[in-house]
């Protein structure tokens, strides 16, 4: 495995990935994952599943048990590490990525659901050597204190800027059928499914507001 | 969670066909509700129908000026919809004082309809629960019941309905509309959808084994100044102690329903006339039988000053 994490799969790589307690059969041989994915008799089709999807630009094939999650697919699966596990049901945004372009808490979704989809995490926004601006930014104002939560801020974060120039409202949004406003307000509100126990909020706040007039 | 066969289907008919002859299928939209009941093995399906490809995703203008919304579309999207922004903005509102935005952008309408309570004693496994596992009693009542409902529940529940849509959805008379696996189709009035806990706190809404939401539909719109309050322990992100949808038209008259009350968003006719004379007066009626603890009665005081504040800004408007 390169240094940097990075498994550079290509489209012929297949990867199978279990359930139960999080358990991971990891990475198998490409010859022995097709053989598994043709007959059935070595994998249980009947709660298995053949899904294809692009992550971070990289198309892939996985053999999954229906229960494993995207966050498990992705961190246990494909070894992409940056989407955080916190609560693992929906409440703390950790886990947060983007799926076709929206941001989703990927602990409560199936990857078995994703099924030709493109999906960004974390890795896929940058890199230390080419960092996304947003996380420039969050290095810029010191947006985190543990980092736990920082890769679920800034996805969201990025699909935050984007809804608000897509018009699409927030619960403190004045005027329903109006312009929509890059305030702290509107930025607060739309943030509040990502918790951080560190408190960086105020510096988070800042960075994203910085990110969103950069590139405005 | 237990291991489950998964199928997804092409079409809601062929979605409620499917179930067929089968024990223990689910139909799967956003997964939200249902995945997290199931990591806690709450609900355990055997067999799940994913019925995101099905194409119910659309929204629609109706040929009487209504309009009807596909049961796959998502929270976020029919929030920001243009028609409901401008003619159901009780919906938009009570859309947006939901969850997150990750979580709107996954749950659906047809899912939301169905979501299970939060009661804590729901969840937690190794507490008595009628609705959980019938039969096996109520810890909720005589616990600790700060969030639960004060009007409407049994001897056997008291746990709340849990969304704000359906608040949204209730006070615009919205329609329900099924496909079971026979292929035949039927239109429920939001009223009737979900059920009072009764005997069987288990059986939450009207819907039969096999019977699938294929959409919403809303009425023509009925103007007047429209507002969706929710009362919450934060600003953002929880769920409702209290909420309020309100829509007041210029002679006083409108209409009122509640969220956090009851086990279905809960609004009478004969208390939402009384709007004229004022919150207490809707109140008094719309809150009449209740049976609240000493830990939750403050919802109807909640309520009726949620609705007094309402009503005081609809005037300054």
């Amino acid at each position: 495995m390169p240094a940097d994490g990075d498994l550079n799969l290509t489209r012929r790589d297949v990867i199978v990935i279990g359930a139960g307690s999080a358990v991971s059969l990891g990475l198998v041989s490409q010859a022995q994952a097709e053989d598994m994915i043709e007959n059935s008799e070595n994998a249980d089709l009947s709660i298995s599943s053949v899904v294809e999807m692009t992550v971070n630009g990289k198309k892939c094939k996985f053999l999954v048990d229906n229960r494993v999650t995207l966050l498990d697919a992705l961190r246990e699966g494909l070894k992409l590490t940056g989407t955080k596990k916190g609560c693992d049901h929906g409440q703390c945004g950790a886990c947060t990525a983007l799926v076709n372009g929206e941001r989703i808490n990927s602990c409560l979704s199936l990857a078995v659901m994703h099924d030709g989809d493109e999906i960004t995490t974390i890795e896929g926004m940058g890199t230390p050597e080419k960092l996304h601006p947003l996380q420039a930014a969050f290095i810029e104002h010191d947006g985190y204190q543990c980092g736990y939560c920082t890769p679920g801020q800034i996805c969201s974060a990025k699909a935050v800027v984007d809804e608000i120039r897509a018009g699409i409202p927030s619960h403190v949004t004045d005027d329903l059928e109006g312009e929509m406003k890059m305030s702290p307000a509107e930025i607060k509100e739309r943030m509040s499914g990502n918790i951080c126990r560190c408190g960086a909020y105020d510096n988070i706040l800042a960075a994203i507001e910085d990110f969103a007039e950069e590139t405005a | 969670m237990r291991a489950f066969s998964y199928t997804k289907a092409k079409s809601p008919q062929e979605a409620a066909q499917a179930t067929r002859n089968q024990t223990g299928v689910k139909f799967i939209a956003g997964g939200t509700n249902l995945l997290d009941l199931m990591k806690n093995e709450i609900e355990h399906p055997a067999h799940l129908i994913d019925i995101s490809g099905t194409g119910l995703d659309e929204i629609k203008d109706t040929p009487d000026g209504g309009v009807r919304i596909g049961a796959m579309v998502s929270n976020t999207a029919l929030a920001a919809h243009p028609r409901i922004r401008r003619d159901y903005a009780v919906l938009s509102r009570a859309l947006l004082a939901g969850a997150s935005g990750q979580l709107r952008n996954k749950a659906t309408t047809g899912g939301n309809l169905l979501q299970r309570t939060r009661c804590p004693y729901f969840y937690d496994t190794n507490m008595a629960c009628n609705k959980r596992e019938p039969g096996s009693g109520c810890s909720a009542i005589g616990g600790y019941t700060r969030s639960l409902a004060v009007i409407g529940g049994s001897s056997h529940c008291i746990a709340t309905h849990p969304s704000d849509m359906a608040v949204g959805m209730r006070v615009l008379d919205a329609v329900v509309e099924t496909v079971n696996d026979a292929g035949e189709t039927r239109s429920i009035p939001i009223e009737d959808f979900h059920r009072l806990p009764g005997d069987t706190p288990h059986i939450e809404t009207v819907l039969k084994p096999g019977e699938l939401i294929t959409g919403v539909t809303l009425p023509p719109p009925v103007g007047g100044k429209q507002f969706y309050h929710k009362v919450r322990d934060r600003a953002s992100y929880a769920f409702a102690l209290v909420s309020v949808a309100l829509i007041l038209q210029p002679d006083g008259t409108g209409r009122v329903a509640l969220g956090g009350m009851a086990h279905k968003p809960w609004r009478s006719r004969k208390a939402e006339a009384l709007l004229p004379e004022g919150a207490s007066a809707v109140m008094a009626r719309l809150t009449e039988g209740a049976n609240p603890t000493h830990e939750n009665a403050y919802k109807i005081t909640l309520a009726e000053r949620t609705l007094a504040g309402l009503l005081a800004q609809a005037r300054e408007q």
